[in-house]
C-alpha cells in the first residue's frame, strides 16, 4: 500500500498552509468587498466554507489511496467532484444563514455568490483530487521500479550463487578416497586431512558471495585447497605463493580465486605427468590488485584451445557482475606454461553490489 | 590372477593394494600412473583382472581401453558422477564408487571370480568376454566428455587427435579412416558409433560412408544428378548425398 501524502512532514505542512492560507485569502476578499459587516463575518463565513469543504475532502483523499483511476475512469473524480461541491454548497448554505443570517442583506449576499462559490469549490476539489491523484501514480511508479531493482538484484545473487556451487565434486569424493586409505597406512596423516578438508569445506559453505575478503585469507583458504592436492598426489605437487604485506591487505570477493586454482590443478596437475609447480603471484598495478597463477600443462593432451574451461568462463562472468567489466581476466599460453591473470579493482563500483 | 591398478593417485592405488591382501588368490603385477603406461603393463603383461580410474593424465580409462584388442577384465575405481556410472552399470564386471569400503570390494571381486568368463580352469571364451567390454565401451564412450578426441594407434605409437583436427571420417569395411591434414588413421569403429559421439553441430553423415567436420567446408557443388560433393579447405572432396545435402543444409542453416 502507498503512502498517504499527508504520511509525510512536509506535503502535511503544505497541505495545511495551503488551506490556512486559502481561509485567509477568503476572509480579507469578504472583509474588502463584501458589504462592510466587519472581521467577524468574514472570518465565520471563511472558516465555515473550508472547514466544511475540508471535510467534504477527505473521504475523497481517502478512497484515492485505495482505487487509483485508470485512465478512462477520470470521469468518475470529475462526478465525485461536482458531488462534493454540491453538497458543500447546500450545507454552507445552512448553516452560514444559522451562523450569519441576522446581518444584514447577508442571505441576499449568500444566494448571489453561490455560482462564485460553486466554482471556487469544485475548482479546489478538483486540485486535492488532482493532487492525490498525481502522487499516488508516482508512488505507484516508484514502487514498481524498487521491486524490479529487488528481482534484478535476486537474479544477481542466484547466478553468482550458481557459479559458485560448480566446484568438482570429483575432488570431495577422491579426497575422502585419500583419506580412507590413509587410515589404513598413516592415521596421524588421515587425521590431519580430515581436519584440512573439514576447514576449506567449511570456507566454502560461511562466504556469502557479496562478501570481500582480505588476500590474506584466501590466500590461506587456497593453501588448505593446494595441500589437500599435495596429499592426494604426493610429491608431484609444489606450490609457490608469493604475496608481500601490501597485497596481503588488499581485498577481493571471496572464492573468486578458487575456480582459477581449480583450473590449474585440473591442466597442470590430473592431465601431466611428473613433478610439477603451481604458483601464485600477488602483484599490485596501481590501485588494483593482480592475480597471477600459473600451471604447466601437456601440450599433447590439451590443445591452446582448451586453455579457458569452464572454470574460467565462471569467472569471467563473475567479475562481470562484480564489476561490469570483461577486461579483468587475461590468459596466455607460452613455452607449456599457462599463465591466468585477474585484475581486482580496488575501489567499490556504485550501483553495482556491495 | 594376475592384476594391475591403473590410477594416477598413489594413495587410490595404496588402498585397493590393502585391500587386495585378502585375496591371496589375486597376484598384483604392477602399478600404473597413467593410460599409457597402462596400457604398456598390460600389453606386457597380460593381467586377468585390471582395476581401473577414469580420469588419469595423457590418455583416460575408456581411451586406453579402446586401444587393447583383447581388454582384461575390467573394474573401475572411479569417483565419476552416477551420470556416467549409469552409462556402463550394465556392462562392466563392477565399478567401484571413490570412496568404497572392504565389503564392496570383495563383492567385486566375488562377482569377477565367479563370471564365467574369468573362473580359472574354464577355458575363457574369448569372445564374450570381448562382447561384454566391447557393449561397456559402446555405451561409455557416449558421455560427452569422450567426444572431445579420439585416441589412435598408428603403429605402435598412440594418436591423440583432438576432434576439431578431423577433416571427415569415411567407412573402410569393419574401420572407418579418420583424415586429418596428417594421412589418415583407422579405428575399429562404425560410422553410427562416431554419429552418435561427435557432435552433431559440426560433424554431419554426409552420406552413407561419409561424416564431415563441417568447419572444413568451403563449399558445396552440385554433382551429376541429386548428389553434390563437399569441398575441404584442404582440397578433399566429399560425396554428398541427397538425404546428406538435407542435412548439410539444417546444420549449416541454409
Amino acid at each position: 500500500m502507498s503512502r498517504s501524502p499527508l504520511s509525510v512532514n512536509r506535503f502535511r505542512i503544505i497541505f495545511i498552509s495551503i488551506w490556512v492560507g486559502l481561509a485567509f485569502d477568503i476572509t480579507v476578499i469578504l472583509k474588502w468587498y463584501g458589504l462592510g459587516w466587519g472581521w467577524p463575518v468574514a472570518i465565520i463565513d471563511s472558516l465555515i466554507s473550508c472547514v466544511i469543504l475540508f471535510i467534504l475532502c477527505l473521504p475523497l483523499m481517502i478512497t484515492l489511496r485505495y482505487y487509483t483511476p485508470q485512465q478512462k475512469n477520470y470521469s468518475a473524480i470529475f462526478i465525485w467532484c461536482v458531488f462534493i461541491t454540491g453538497v458543500w454548497l447546500a450545507l454552507i448554505d445552512w448553516l452560514l444563514t444559522l451562523a450569519l443570517g441576522n446581518y444584514d442583506g447577508y442571505i441576499a449576499f449568500m444566494h448571489h455568490s453561490r455560482i462564485i462559490r460553486g466554482s471556487i469549490g469544485f475548482l479546489l476539489t478538483g486540485c486535492v483530487a488532482l493532487a492525490f491523484v498525481i502522487w499516488y501514480n508516482l508512488e505507484e511508479q516508484k514502487e514498481i521500479e524498487k521491486r524490479k531493482q529487488d528481482s534484478d538484484r535476486l537474479a544477481k545473487e542466484a547466478e553468482l550463487f550458481k557459479l559458485r556451487q560448480q566446484m568438482q565434486p570429483h575432488f570431495l569424493f577422491n579426497s575422502l578416497n585419500s583419506i580412507n586409505a590413509l587410515i589404513g597406512i598413516r592415521p596421524e596423516e588421515a587425521r590431519k586431512m580430515v581436519q584440512q578438508l573439514s576447514d576449506f569445506l567449511r570456507g566454502t559453505l560461511k562466504k556469502e558471495e557479496t562478501q570481500w575478503v582480505s588476500l590474506q585469507e584466501e590466500l590461506q583458504y587456497l593453501q588448505l585447497y593446494l595441500d589437500i592436492e599435495k596429499v592426494r598426489f604426493g610429491n608431484r605437487l609444489s606450490t609457490q605463493i608469493e604475496s608481500d604485506a601490501t597485497t596481503n591487505e588488499m581485498k577481493l570477493p571471496a572464492l573468486l580465486m578458487q575456480p582459477i586454482v581449480e583450473n590449474a590443478i585440473k591442466f597442470g596437475l590430473y592431465d601431466t605427468t611428473g613433478e610439477i609447480m603451481i604458483s601464485l603471484q600477488a602483484k599490485t598495478d596501481g590501485s588494483d590488485l593482480v592475480m597471477q597463477v600459473k600451471n604447466p600443462f601437456d601440450p599433447e593432451t590439451s590443445s591452446s584451445s582448451q586453455g579457458t574451461g569452464f572454470g574460467l568462463k565462471s569467472v569471467q562472468r563473475r567479475l562481470y557482475l562484480l564489476f561490469g567489466r570483461n577486461d579483468l581476466l587475461r590468459t596466455e599460453s607460452k613455452d607449456n606454461i599457462f599463465t591466468t591473470e585477474v585484475k581486482i579493482p580496488q575501489m567499490p563500483v556504485p550501483g553495482i553490489l556491495n | 590372477m594376475k592384476v594391475i591398478i591403473i590410477d594416477d593417485e598413489p594413495l587410490a592405488r595404496s588402498i585397493v593394494k590393502e585391500y587386495l591382501q585378502n585375496h591371496p588368490e589375486l597376484e598384483l603385477v604392477q602399478e600404473c600412473n597413467d593410460g599409457l603406461e597402462g596400457l604398456k603393463a598390460i600389453q606386457e603383461l597380460k593381467p586377468d583382472l585390471i582395476f581401473l580410474d577414469i580420469q588419469m593424465p595423457k590418455i583416460n580409462g575408456f581411451e586406453m581401453l579402446e586401444l587393447l584388442d583383447q581388454p582384461p577384465a575390467v573394474i573401475f575405481t572411479t569417483a565419476f558422477d552416477e551420470y556416467a556410472i549409469k552409462a556402463f552399470e550394465a556392462h562392466a564386471i563392477d565399478y567401484l564408487l571413490k570412496p568404497f569400503n572392504k565389503e564392496r570390494f570383495d563383492k567385486a571381486i566375488e562377482k569377477c571370480l565367479s563370471s564365467p568368463v574369468n573362473r580359472p580352469g574354464l577355458i575363457q571364451s574369448n569372445n564374450s568376454k570381448e562382447k561384454q567390454t566391447q557393449d561397456l565401451l559402446e555405451t561409455a564412450s557416449h558421455s560427452p566428455a569422450q567426444s572431445q578426441r579420439i585416441v589412435v594407434k598408428n603403429g605402435s605409437k598412440i594418436k591423440i587427435i583432438p576432434v576439431q583436427d578431423i577433416f571427415y571420417l569415411e567407412a573402410a569395411d569393419d574401420y572407418v579412416k579418420i583424415h586429418t591434414k596428417e594421412g589418415y588413421f583407422l579405428k575399429n569403429k562404425t560410422m553410427n558409433h562416431f554419429e552418435q559421439v561427435l557432435d552433431a553441430q559440426h560433424f554431419v553423415r554426409s552420406h552413407r560412408s561419409y561424416i564431415i567436420n563441417i568447419q572444413q567446408i568451403t563449399r558445396i557443388d552440385p554433382y551429376e544428378k541429386d548428389n553434390h560433393v563437399a569441398i575441404l579447405r584442404a582440397g578433399n572432396k566429399v560425396p554428398v548425398s541427397r538425404s546428406g545435402y538435407t542435412r548439410l543444409k539444417q546444420v549449416l542453416g541454409l
